[in-house]
């Protein structure tokens, strides 16, 4: 607790600079344009960013990214609502009632009941990193390796074959990421893997290249393949003043939404799908009667406030275990992970101790972004909406030429070019064939860490491979694990055979 | 073995084994390590490999029985497939690919800009041409001299450097 407030004290005075101040602005500026435009996200955008690493120190670089993280949340909202097209999966539900208020002329309520909701969770969230995240230090200190590896196959799981429409074609993606991130010399004994016998993959497979792959070339493919002139219909956004009556009945589903959302996020389970579901679910349960009919028909401003809340709350929660634990639950944290990495700073318990005017600025100037979103948001809202308004050739078009630079300026190899394009490629068909992308990215960050701890961990049992299950704490996280692999497949069993 | 979509759904099950087998021999190929190790190079390498084996074998099983992407919101709305779109988009990448060794990034970018905004429906040729002259100029400023990415001046960033009197990098 007093950790937690001279740690923040410490943070805001760093934060509060010129400097860090435009990195945060910029970020939320950023953030906000690529969570409107559709078909990219945060994830993308930072590692087309993660060149600035050599060139500006780390916190300016975490403000800015950490900006963008927040920004692309907000700005997701705006596409939901006024297109109807989701970009994220935390979104689908806001688009859900969203999308109708908008059919009913009520766009702009809309937006404003999400751009506040997303204030009052991201605030309630980092509010939750800066007291939770000490604690969990604490507890992490005490972890060795065999628990780390245990932790990081707990992930796989979770991310993997918990969260989406299929645990086989989840945990594919998840060992598409693993075999990925073997490529290269093997660090500890400096043998090549998965080379091919290619010189140029000695170094590896880069991690922007990949996500460039996945989120640009192979959404871009994709809507090639599926391509029809039918232009997407823009809403317009109108008045954005809430009637008291909107305020009365946005401030529950704000306040539940995130106090919903934030666990979720910090679970190693991560993803917002689930909280904002249950926050939809759950303001429909507890909607007044006389406004229930609104739901589904023209558009219910709880539906809006509570799930927008959650999906918030459940991005900010994702920083503590990526923070804490450096365990990434989202592509986003794979990628702010991996820019840690290119930093030489590797995330985890002693974060806290080694880098803490880093954290805690970082964790102040989440605050900072906070603000600045909700004044970026509610009042610049109608430019937000004109950026939907690029037209979908020239916007698709852009897109691929930051694809370009951002692999090409890996190391101006033509080699990369293929590769992107061949891993683009296999993205469209995963696209098609809904596998999720996320677990590759998360399983090539992740998957060489986990090497490492498995290796230190079988380095002090002397290769006594019971290592795993005699320590009290790393048999309760496999099993944990294993009941998270089966669970629910057996209680579906269980359920069907009633 | 007939059913509508079972077929895709085997070829992405068969793709997967394919590269569980493509991994499992580039592991059988790694050579022992000369350092003393718990753990060698080769045995994460091995239970990745025989997994996403084992992951293909599902996937091929599961579309035996059926397949499942039939029975997905997006594959079941979907409208045809757009030859004319994706030919010309990976006509842009190729173009790319191609052009980015001798004339450079600009030049290669607005190649592929112009075939990618073509592939999404534009006609104006002429005008994606300029927008894209400027903006791959643009960007190239941008990743070299803000984010201090090194890709080398080709043909048409030479010009604007010269015209700028700064020296050709």
């Amino acid at each position: 607790m007093m950790d937690s407030i001279a740690g923040l004290q410490l943070g805001f005075a760093n934060a509060l600079t010129l400097g860090n101040l435009g990195w945060a602005l910029l970020g939320c500026f950023l953030g906000t344009a690529i969570g409107v435009l559709p078909g990219i996200g945060p994830a993308l955008t930072i590692a087309l960013l993660l060149p600035i690493t050599f060139k500006v120190e780390a916190t300016g670089a975490f403000i800015l990214f950490c900006g963008v993280f927040y920004g692309a949340m907000y700005g997701g909202s705006t596409t939901s609502i006024l297109l109807n097209t989701p970009g994220e999966s935390g979104s689908i539900i806001t688009a859900l009632e969203g999308a109708k208020m908008a059919r009913n002329g009520r766009a702009g309520p809309a937006l404003a009941t999400a751009a506040i909701g997303s204030f009052v969770a991201g605030t309630i969230g980092t509010l939750g990193i800066s007291f939770l995240g000490p604690v969990v230090v604490n507890l992490a200190l005490k972890l060795g390796p065999a628990e780390y590896f245990s932790l990081m196959l707990l992930c796989f799981v979770t991310v993997s074959a918990v969260l989406g429409g299929s645990a086989l074609r989840g945990l594919t993606s998840l060992f598409f990421g693993l075999l990925l991130g073997l490529v290269g010399i093997d660090l500890q004994t400096g043998q090549p893997r998965m080379t091919l016998g290619v010189p140029e993959l000695l170094d590896g497979v880069n991690v922007v290249l990949v996500a460039v792959a996945l989120f640009a070339v192979g959404e871009t493919l994709y809507m090639a393949w599926r391509h029809t002139n039918a232009a997407p219909q823009v809403r317009q956004v109108g008045s954005i003043m809430m009637s008291r009556q909107d305020w009365r009945r946005s401030i529950g589903p704000w306040f539940r939404g995130s106090l919903l959302g934030f666990p979720f996020g910090v679970m190693p389970a991560g993803g917002t799908e689930m909280p904002t579901m249950l926050s939809y679910y759950a303001e429909r349960k507890l909607v007044k009667p006389e406004h229930a009919k609104e739901f589904g028909t023209t558009g219910a401003i709880e539906g809006v406030a509570g799930p927008e809340a959650a999906n918030n709350a459940a991005a900010a929660g994702i920083l503590v275990p990526m923070l804490t634990l450096g365990l990434p639950t989202s592509a986003t944290a794979a990628i702010m992970l991996s820019a840690f990495q290119s930093y030489g700073i590797n995330p985890g318990p002693l974060l806290f101790e080694q880098q803490g005017a880093l954290v805690w600025t970082l964790i102040a100037s989440l605050y900072i972004a906070n603000i600045m979103l909700v004044v970026l948001n509610l009042p610049l809202v109608g430019l937000w909406a004109r950026i939907l308004k690029i037209p979908q050739p020239q916007l698709y078009a852009g897109i691929l030429v930051f694809a370009t630079i951002g692999t090409y300026g890996i190391s101006n190899s033509v080699t990369d070019l293929v590769l992107l394009y061949v891993i683009g490629i296999i993205g469209m068909f995963m696209r098609r064939f809904d596998f999720p992308t996320a677990p590759v990215v998360i399983g090539m960050i992740l998957g060489p860490m986990a090497e490492q701890a498995m290796r230190q961990a079988l380095t002090i049992s002397e290769g006594d491979w019971t290592t795993f299950l005699t320590r009290p704490v790393s048999l309760a996280i496999l099993l944990l694990a294993l009941v998270a692999l089966v669970g629910p497949r057996l209680y579906g069993r269980f359920a069907g055979a009633r | 073995m007939t059913r509508p979509g079972t077929g895709p759904d085997l070829a992405v099950g068969a793709f997967v084994l394919l590269l569980g087998a493509l991994a499992l021999w580039q592991t059988s190929v790694i050579p022992a390590s000369p350092i003393y190790a718990q753990v060698g190079p080769k045995a994460v390498p091995y239970v990745v490999s025989a997994g996403l084996f084992a992951l293909g074998a599902g996937l091929v099983a599961s579309a035996l029985r059926g397949g499942w992407s039939h029975t997905l919101d997006g594959v079941r709305e979907a409208p045809p497939t757009n030859w004319r779109s994706l030919g010309l988009l990976l006509a842009g990448l190729a173009a790319n690919l191609v052009l980015i060794g001798p004339l450079g990034f600009s030049i290669a970018a607005s190649a592929q800009f112009v075939l990618v905004a073509a592939a999404f429906g534009s006609r104006r040729l002429l005008r994606d041409l300029v927008l894209a002259l400027v903006l791959t100029l643009l960007v190239w400023f941008l990743f070299v001299e803000l984010l201090g990415v090194n890709i080398g001046a080709g043909v048409l960033e030479g010009l604007v450097l010269r015209a700028l009197g700064q020296e050709v990098i």
